[in-house]
């Protein structure tokens, strides 16, 4: 049925929810050998549309193929949208390659958010992350700065491979440090000269500051430190209900249609990628 | 075929019994009784159910790959079957040292569609007898001659003779045959223009709907990742998004599996579409016979194919270049 | 009920492929596909199925979506957008029908396919009576009378007469269309035709197959069968079975480069495949028995549960046919309790 006709006449009008807008790259900041941060905003300044922290984004580039990031900025930012990248995949090392002024294209936001106006209000919140899996926490963590008064007492675990892994570290010493009821704990896998902070793996620097179940914990990071903290933290009298956490599987549509990002009857697109700990208990092990 | 069926199973269960074989590779009864399917059986009780009739089609070689990797497997190859094995010998896909074969004589296998073909619908049952087919249905019984109801690989049988077994069942292996008729149809495309041998191609590749069954049955086909499954390659692709890249998947594994293709004709017997697609194999068999004498790859196992070979005698590459058609 | 002879069908057709774009069976070297009518073509009502389902009249293997330009650091987009012509699908049985209903209940689902949506509102569907059905039909398993389809004609074909009755608005706009050549009658052959029908499918092999008792026990019982092993092992990983599924919906979305211009398009994908969710950093599903195990728990588990309990199969038995290993969803219902009431 390859010559069917299809009526273009309106195509300019047409908007459909599979089709990236166009966007430009503005700023591109090398936070680490392999991560780097993209700032997108709409051709005519600003941000490209509204989203809410831990929901993602389709990110297109013209003949290499598009791809779901998380998006990175928190929503109080009304500037631009932050995308915290590791180069790990065609697409990747495409936009790795890209300098400042190029234009992608962006659709999206896609998922259900972190529940910050409801589950997470006037809680007290450990964020434990590894590696690029600060990208989406750092969402979080921004927007709950930015409403401050909402939360209760804030800890941020945060281990990467080397001190030259360290996605956002700029920042998290400039800001996070200097907020009040706001600690940050940073650990990196092996010894390494210049660095004097904490030395191993995130689930052990997780026993060993003994955190108190008095909190909901968010967790994002490499499926192998999920798999340990969420241990860990069931060890220490944590509730799976009081955990959360993202899952991240091969998506295409970004609206449950395509039918690959499925665990079970939930597709992580649609249904995710947030999901509180207990809820993934009720799924297929397939993730 | 029944007989041989009945023999099969006790020798198959016996093999694990008495510790030989660790499972038989073998075909097992469907919904219906023209749906076989490759099943490994692992147990002597489950080796029992083993099917072996008209309906056997499906060319075990393959599965071997995967199912032979611990203990000994025995498996149970058609004559046809056994050049495949060969092959992947030679290709050291296979061990043959974890491989017990057992050789099973063969009289030609039905295409169920074929059967359709005739009109006859809502068959439940099909029995030989004789040269006939006895085709009981919901509407009635009917009958047709077997022959014109074979697979397309068996109307033209390269012979009843296994080319590696280390048992037969039936003891007596048949004949080599004199590959009858098997070019015909190469050489009425040959005959034709090039433009009507396109519109052929054009047509029949048309119906291609990129499912992969062709490439995922061949034997030939055994890469561990194809490239038209590798994004990194540039030409992955599911779509027949257009007329070319049909051509082009088809005709690239084409000459991917020319010189190693036996003609076994699981492409076109797994075909959804029906495509003959067999035909582009046998058109560079055609070729091989004719520039570097006649050839039959899988008739042994490490044979030097004669395009992974060298001699002085070579045929000079533009003799293919210059030929027309 | 209307009625036309059988012998002026090409002047039917010809009436309606004069003011839209018609879809039919047709043969095509010995397969016989969903494609456009153009005058002359003959249509077989012999022919019970297609290889491929209807779907793609709706949901097209392939379809571009947008076009991309790149110029510099430029990007523009633009949409291809969704069908405005109106079309008619002639000779579409009862289960593929069923089909779309199915698929409708994808992507007409928040956020709308706007593509699909745009053919789904196009299209006029005449549907068709099973007049032979096969050893291989098993719609009645899934609630499906082959002697009802729906649609928006409803046909039924004889030796003399296709009886055609207007199901809906769009029916009757088509039969209004078309009514210079249809008579009045034949309410009770029609009647006697359905009741043919319905005798033949309870005399085929599959009639009393019924998902009564299919997979007993929670998700995680079901998801870990060991049946699943022996069930999957002899799966080539072909797509065959996705493919002339009227129910398979999955799609992988790409980019066709040619220069600065690219091309967006949608084709469909199959579960089956490796690369379904291979990403940069592997797969969640890296052996062929979870791939296997997928369609089926998403056609028997996953659909029904985000659906109100309706499976995604319509049991028009294409996989059974086609399968090249002939492992298909009768055997995996049958091997998991599903029962044959006979």
């Amino acid at each position: 049925m390859s010559e069917e006709h299809i009526c273009t006449c309106h195509a300019n009008d047409y908007k459909d929810v599979l089709l990236p807008q166009t966007a430009v790259v503005t700023d591109i900041r090398t936070d680490t050998p392999d991560v780097k941060t993209f700032r997108v905003v709409s051709p005519d300044g600003g941000i490209c549309f509204d989203h809410m922290p831990g929901q993602c984004a389709m990110l297109t580039i013209p003949g290499v193929g598009e791809a779901m990031f998380s998006i990175t900025s928190s929503p109080t930012n009304t500037q631009y949208k932050e995308f915290s990248i590791k180069r790990c995949g065609m697409l990747t090392e495409a936009l790795h390659a890209m300098e400042p002024g190029q234009e992608i294209g962006i659709r999206g936001p896609y998922g259900k958010p972190f529940p910050v106006d409801t589950e997470f209000k006037g809680k007290n919140l450990l964020f434990i992350a590894g590696g690029i899996g600060i990208a989406p926490l750092r969402s979080v963590i921004n927007y709950v700065r930015a409403n401050r008064d909402d939360y209760g007492h804030v800890d941020v675990l945060y281990g990467s491979r080397s001190a030259d892994d360290l996605v956002d570290y700029q920042e998290m010493q400039q800001e996070w440090m200097q907020e009040k009821d706001f600690n940050v704990y940073l650990t990196i896998d092996r010894e390494q000269q210049g660095w004097d902070g904490h030395v191993g793996f995130v689930p052990a620097y997780l026993k060993e500051l003994a955190f108190k179940p008095d909190c909901t914990a968010i967790i994002c990071g490499p499926p192998i430190m999920i798999k340990f903290v969420l241990a860990a933290l069931v060890e220490m009298g944590f509730s799976k209900t009081q955990i959360y956490t993202t899952l991240e599987l091969k998506m295409k549509c970004g609206v449950g249609k395509c039918g690959r990002c499925n665990i079970g009857s939930k597709y992580v697109c649609k249904d995710g990628p947030v999901f509180r700990c207990d809820e993934i208990d009720e799924l297929p092990n397939e993730y | 075929m029944q007989e041989i069926e009945k023999t099969l199973r006790s020798r198959c269960a016996e093999l694990i019994e008495t510790g030989v074989c660790d499972r038989v590779l073998a075909w097992d009864g469907g919904e219906f009784f023209y749906d076989n399917t490759p099943a490994v059986f692992a147990s002597a009780e489950a080796a029992r159910n083993i099917r072996y009739d008209c309906f056997c089609g499906a060319n075990l070689s393959k599965y071997l790959i995967e199912k032979a990797t611990e203990g000994k497997t025995c498996v149970l190859l058609k004559p046809c079957d056994t050049y495949s094995f060969n092959q992947l010998l030679t290709e050291h896909r296979i061990n043959r040292d974890n491989i017990y074969v057992i050789g099973v004589g063969c009289d030609g296998m039905v295409d169920i569609d074929k059967v359709r073909a005739k009109g006859i619908k809502g068959i439940t049952n099909v029995q030989e007898s004789g040269e006939e087919l006895v085709i009981s249905t919901v509407y009635g019984e009917q009958r047709c001659a077997k022959a014109d109801c074979l697979l397309e690989k068996c109307v033209s049988c390269k012979g009843k003779k296994h080319f590696a077994y280390d048992e037969l069942i039936p003891e007596q292996d048949g004949q080599e045959s004199e590959k009858n008729g098997r070019f015909d149809m190469v050489e009425r495309l040959e005959a034709m223009s090039p433009q009507e041998r396109f519109a052929f191609w054009q047509e029949e590749l048309s119906k291609c709907i990129r499912c992969n069954a062709c490439r995922n049955a061949c034997p030939a086909c055994s890469c561990r990742k194809c490239i038209f499954d590798n994004p990194a390659s540039g030409v992955a692709a599911k779509a027949n998004s257009d007329t070319f890249e049909e051509k082009m998947f088809h005709i690239i594994r084409a000459f991917h599996v020319a010189g190693r293709c036996t003609d076994c004709g699981e492409c076109s017997r797994v075909c959804p579409q029906n495509i003959p697609l067999h035909l582009l194999n046998r058109k560079f068999i055609k070729e091989i016979n004719q520039f570097y004498g006649e050839y039959q790859a899988g008739e042994e196992p490490d044979q030097r194919g004669p395009l992974v070979n060298f001699t002085t005698d070579d045929a000079d590459p533009t003799a293919v270049s210059d030929k027309e058609g | 009920m209307k009625r036309l002879e059988t012998s002026r069908i090409n002047e039917f057709f010809d009436v309606i492929a004069a003011q839209q774009r018609l879809y039919m069976p047709l043969e095509n070297n010995g397969s016989v596909n969903f494609g456009v009518y153009s005058q002359g073509d003959k249509y077989d009502p012999s022919a019970l199925h297609t290889v491929k389902s209807a779907k793609d009249v709706f949901f097209p293997q392939c379809e571009a979506m947008a076009s991309f330009v790149t110029e510099g650091k430029k990007f523009s987009v633009t949409p291809v957008a969704p069908t405005d012509e109106n079309f008619v699908v002639f000779g579409v049985r009862a289960c593929d029908v069923r089909g779309f209903e199915l698929l409708d209940k994808v992507f007409l689902t928040d956020p709308v396919d706007n593509y699909y949506a745009a053919r789904r509102s196009h299209g006029t569907i005449v549907s068709l009576v099973c007049n032979n059905p096969e050893e291989t039909c098993f719609c009645s398993t899934f609630g499906i009378d082959a002697a009802a389809p729906a649609g928006d004609v409803i046909g039924v074909w004889t030796e003399d007469y296709l009886y055609l009755e207007a199901a809906t608005q769009k029916g009757e706009e088509l039969l209004a269309l078309t009514g210079s050549l249809l008579t009045d009658g034949g309410d009770e052959e029609v009647l006697r035709r359905k009741e043919q029908t319905r005798e033949i499918i309870k005399k085929l092999p599959l009639a009393s197959l019924t998902t009564e008792g299919w997979g007993a026990g929670t998700l995680d019982e079901k998801f870990n069968r060991p049946e699943w092993d022996e069930l999957s092992s002899a799966c080539i990983a072909c797509g065959t079975c996705t493919f002339v599924c009227p129910t398979c919906q999955c799609y992988d979305v790409r980019d066709y480069k040619a220069g600065d211009k690219v091309s967006r398009y949608r084709c469909w994908d199959s579960c089956m495949y490796s690369d379904f969710t291979m990403m940069a950093h592997g797969t969640n599903r890296p052996t062929q028995k979870q791939r296997f195990r997928q369609r089926f728990m998403h056609k028997l588990v996953y659909f029904p549960d985000n659906n109100d309990g309706e499976f995604s199969c319509v049991g028009c038995g294409r996989c059974v046919a086609k399968c090249p290993i002939s492992m298909n969803i009768v055997k995996v219902i049958k091997a998991m309790g599903g029962k044959n009431n006979e």
